[in-house]
């Protein structure tokens, strides 16, 4: 009796400590809602698209921070993708000791605080981009004379802060992340099915892009968006490298800031009408990040239906 | 009859360990060959070595020759690319890749030749045709391979083995995970296919090894015990091992 009694009020905490995480999320919501109340009741949707910001005049405009966020965003994953991939096919196949030292190195790297990241960013990756990177893809590739897209991607005048160097952060950051995950669903291949890919005569890259890949696709997507996730919310290291211009950026080369670093900034300072738009743009990152996990779920789920499982 | 495949005092070695001792087996022709022995005998090595798949594994290695045609395939100048064109290899259980019906039978075909759509779909479905599988799939070409039977799935995956036009195929086991029906199927199939090609069948079941084969090769602790047609060797087999091997007494 006594026994049934214990076993069911561990029942009971256990359902409340499942509910308390879902009363957090919850929470979150209402209290940015709350709090970001009376910037939308000023600006409306237009704080989305307005890219003015300034105290002193009490204008609001989310647009910069956005442009900012997605941008790095983009970058990081343009470059930390193939890098992780190809790395996480390596440590796969690679001789057991290379594969635990490297394995082991990754996982380290994803150990070592943000803010680390971004004093090394200014004081080390700043000055490499200013003084070799930058002039590198301005003077020698003239990245910016390509038709169309050129201008955005970079410009003449450069000082190694801007939206390039933080993807750069950014790339560096959760290229371990997303590595650590590719390397564990490409282990999770099954030995036959590789072996079936090279059965037919396939080439090691032919059988990584034609079979593995596609099979463990979930999984890769999966680890995209743990790394997307990070980067997006990622504040320390980006605030450091990019500048903190709330304007909008022209190119890759520009200053800008993100929503979290826009929101570190200015909350020291912040009252009235300006911290209601710090809620507000921590509300749009709260729904950015949902919009990811949902995009990802969906995503995962037609990929799955495909491969009819 | 000429002979296809020939193994010549064969060795293999995992690491320091060696599990193949001086294999000395003719392979004929357009025959089933049944390679049968007790688990860990080295059947399933002895194939792996004919495509020379045990490649993508470390600290594994063969020694001697195994001929093909009168080649030895073995030797590095081999291109390894073209011996597995020529010798497709089915697993155990079916292992079709995360694409199309379509796609599974024409990827082969993307490998290794330059055809057009035209070419590329007749020989898709000469390839299904050949596998008994074309009336059951013509209607759902574009929908996933992991989405038929398991025996369809590994009538696919013979499909695709036999698409790029090999002369040997190597079945490991085809049929283990495979109800009887689906079973019946295959080996009807695998009879209809020796015509074309040659193949070499591991198998753990004597009834099959009888049915289908015509040559057979008892493995025991990576020896090959003895060979010959399977009549002889289950009617009257040379060695004792042999005997208690297929009158069920050990293994």
């Amino acid at each position: 009796m006594k026994k049934s009694a214990i076993d069911n009020s561990f029942k009971w905490f256990c359902f409340f400590c499942a509910g308390l995480i879902g009363l957090l999320m919850l929470g979150f919501f209402i209290q940015l809602s709350l709090n970001s109340k009376q910037v939308w009741e000023v600006f409306g949707w237009r704080f989305l698209i307005s890219s003015e910001w300034d105290p002193v005049a009490e204008k609001f405009g989310a647009l910069p921070s956005i442009v900012g966020t997605l941008s790095t965003t983009l970058i990081a994953l343009l470059i930390a993708l193939p890098l992780a991939l190809a790395a996480a096919m390596f440590l796969v196949h690679a001789a057991p000791l290379i594969r635990s030292v490297l394995g082991h190195a990754i996982d380290l790297l994803a150990a070592i605080p943000s803010v680390i990241y971004g004093m090394w960013g200014l004081f080390v990756l700043v000055p490499f981009m200013q003084n070799k990177i930058q002039p590198f893809l301005a003077e020698t590739l003239k990245i910016h004379h390509i038709p169309v897209v050129g201008r955005f991607l970079a410009e003449d005048y450069y000082n190694g802060f801007g939206i390039l160097t933080g993807g750069l952060i950014l790339a560096i950051m959760i290229l371990p992340y997303i590595c650590a995950i590719l390397r564990d669903v490409l282990q999770m291949t099954p030995p036959m099915l590789r072996e079936a890919a090279y059965g037919v005569g396939c080439t090691r890259l032919e059988a990584g892009k034609d079979i593995i890949i596609p099979y463990g696709i979930r999984g890769i997507l999966g680890g995209i968006f743990v790394g997307l996730g990070r980067a997006l919310g990622e504040t320390m290291a980006v605030l450091f490298v990019i500048g903190n211009i709330m304007e909008m950026p022209q190119n890759a080369f520009s200053g800008s800031t993100t929503i979290a670093a826009t929101i570190a900034n200015c909350f020291p300072e912040a009252d009235g009408l300006q911290r209601s738009a710090l809620f507000a743009l921590g509300l749009i990152l709260l729904l950015m990040s949902l919009f990811i996990q949902i995009l990802a779920q969906s995503y995962l789920r037609a990929a799955t239906a495909h491969r009819g499982e | 009859m000429p002979l296809k495949l020939e193994a010549k005092n064969l060795n293999f070695f995992y690491g320091n360990e060696q599990v193949l001792f001086n294999n000395n087996l003719p392979v004929e022709e357009k025959k089933i060959t049944a390679v049968i022995g007790p688990s860990g005998c080295g059947k399933s090595t002895f194939l792996r070595v004919c495509n020379r798949i045990f490649e993508l594994y470390r600290n594994q290695r063969a020694e001697g020759e195994l001929l093909l045609d009168g080649v030895n395939v073995l030797l590095p100048e081999v291109d390894v690319l073209e011996l597995r064109r020529n010798v497709g290899m089915i697993f155990q259980k079916p292992t079709p890749f995360p694409m199309s019906v379509f796609d599974n039978v024409a990827y082969p075909l993307k490998l290794h030749f330059k055809l057009s759509r035209r070419e590329t779909f007749d020989r898709v479905e000469q390839a299904l045709r050949g596998a008994s599988l074309w009336d059951e799939v013509k209607d759902k070409l574009k929908t996933s391979g992991l989405a038929l039977s398991g025996g369809q799935q590994q009538r696919l995956c013979i499909a695709r083995a036999i698409a790029a036009e090999p002369e040997v195929l190597l079945m490991d086991e085809p049929t283990s995970a495979l109800d009887p029906l689906a079973t019946s199927k295959i080996e009807e199939l695998m009879v209809e296919l020796k015509k074309r090609f040659t193949i070499m069948v591991v198998t753990h079941n004597m009834q099959q090894a009888a049915r289908i084969s015509d040559a057979t090769a008892f493995f025991y602790k990576g020896v090959i015990v003895e060979h010959g047609t399977t009549t002889k060797i289950f009617t009257n087999p040379a060695n004792r091992k042999t005997e208690e091997y297929i009158t069920g007494r050990f293994g």
